[in-house]
């Protein structure tokens, strides 16, 4: 299946320059899956997208169709065919 | 006369000083903008210009970059240079301390971190190696947090295997092994904000520093107390005397003469401003039996407070002293403390400085 992933223009430097990707990933995918295929190429980014527990961190947001993945069931959530998953950092800081 | 490099970590980048005299300086646009960046290391040794800085994004976390090139470039390796195994369960908040080692171990850099941890590198700061022996140390459950988090935020290096860290709260822990054991040596530290006698470990020691000429003498502020150790830390004793307050985070001794050291009091831990409204540096020139006042090219009214990390000196001949404010004020001395000038004004609250001679 196919899975569109946007990315926060503020990691672009790890990320290629890409702030979006399309992602093949097998059926039944959960977000910590998708986040491992990224960190295979990206392996900095995963490192400031989530800490070495492998938790995301406090300040960074993942939505899966707009729902932040919090609310739902964290990195195993499952991100079903077609869908737009987005990486972005919160609102924080001064 | 050689370059003078001062690297100043703020709560929002990295900006860097350059002089040839040490009074004239030449500011650097920021590195890493919107980055804190608590900890900064220059490694000097074997002919290197090596900078090492910890930086942290609220967002994106901690990591260790370092660069060859003063600056043009950083580097990290992709698995990035410290992290917790998995088996810890736990992870790196921030990076307190980045302190190469001796001249003579040139590879070996330290680094300090929240969680309380020590961390030892032998490949000058590329790849860091926990220090299991504090980690798994039994008192580590007791061990607090002071009001800037729970971190080992000195790491002191010394002679034939020794190295002294400090921790808030926790105080002085010792190993004489390279860092696979490690003991508590606070006798004689006050810990006035637990009630009961003054236990073994659990106090606020701020800052670490060790004499130049006597590596068994070490001096401390702490979180009111100031304290000398001329036995490696076995006992301390008060050298607080003749200051306007105990309370300060900073502790600097001379990299070149023994007995001679700095510190930055405020006037206590309920009013963490400079005594008055002042800056000034005190500097005893007798391991803390006398103090002097210093404050010629500082500011006369002054309310922030200057971080633990936030002094520092350089082995420059007169040695160089350089102090940041939570104003973001940067001020620099290139004889010994005696008069100070402005190096920066304005910047984001100063975290840390560290000012090397460029080989």
């Amino acid at each position: 299946m196919t899975v569109r992933v946007l990315l926060p223009r503020l990691l672009a430097d790890c990320t290629g320059g890409r702030t979006s990707m399309s992602l093949d990933l097998p059926a039944d995918v959960t977000v910590r899956a998708l986040l491992d295929v990224l960190a295979v190429e990206h392996p900095v980014f995963d490192r400031r997208v989530r800490d070495e527990t492998g938790a995301l961190r406090r300040h960074v947001n993942v939505y899966v169709d707009g729902e932040e993945v919090r609310r739902l069931a964290g990195l195993v959530t499952p991100v079903p065919a077609g869908a737009e998953v987005m990486v972005v950092q919160s609102v924080a800081g001064g | 006369m050689a370059t003078t490099l001062l690297a100043i970590g703020t709560r929002k980048g990295l900006w860097l000083a350059t002089s040839e005299d040490r009074r004239d300086w030449s500011l650097s646009a920021p590195h890493f903008l919107m980055t804190e960046v608590p900890s900064i290391g220059i490694d000097t040794r074997d002919g290197r210009r090596r900078l090492m800085v910890g930086v942290r994004s609220e967002h994106f976390g901690p990591t260790v970059l370092h660069s060859d090139d003063l600056g043009e470039t950083w580097d990290e390796p992709a698995g990035g240079a410290i992290g917790f195994p998995a088996d810890t369960g736990a992870a790196v908040e921030r990076i307190w301390q980045l302190q190469p080692d001796s001249a003579d171990r040139p590879g070996v850099v330290w680094a300090g971190c929240e969680p309380i941890s020590v961390w030892r590198s032998d490949d000058g700061g590329e790849h860091f190696e926990l220090c299991r022996g504090l980690w798994d140390h039994p008192h580590r459950a007791e061990w607090g947090a002071g009001y800037g988090g729970a971190a080992a935020h000195s790491v002191v290096p010394g002679p034939e295997g020794t190295v002294h860290v400090a921790m808030s709260t926790g105080g002085v822990y010792r190993t004489r092994d390279g860092g696979g054991s490690w003991q508590p040596r606070n006798s004689g530290i006050s810990a006035y904000f637990m009630p009961g006698p003054t236990p073994e470990f659990g106090q606020c020691v701020h800052k670490i520093a060790r004499d130049a000429a006597d590596p068994r003498r070490l001096y401390a502020q702490n979180h009111h107390g100031v304290y000398r150790s001329d036995d490696d830390g076995d006992s301390w004793t008060s050298i607080s005397d003749g200051l306007p307050s105990d309370f300060g985070f900073a502790m600097l001794a001379d990299p070149r003469r023994g007995g001679r050291i700095w510190v930055v009091p405020l006037v206590a831990d309920g009013e963490r401003i400079p005594p008055g409204g002042e800056l000034a540096v005190h500097r005893s020139d007798d391991a803390g039996a006398t103090w002097r006042r210093l404050a010629t090219g500082l500011p006369t009214h002054e309310y922030n407070a200057v971080l633990r990390d936030a002094a520092c000196v350089d082995v420059g001949d007169p040695v160089g002293v350089y102090v940041g404010t939570r104003g973001g004020e940067v001020y620099a001395s290139a004889d010994e403390g005696e008069s100070f000038r402005t190096v920066a004004s304005h910047l984001p609250d100063v975290l840390c400085v560290r000012a090397a001679v460029l080989p």
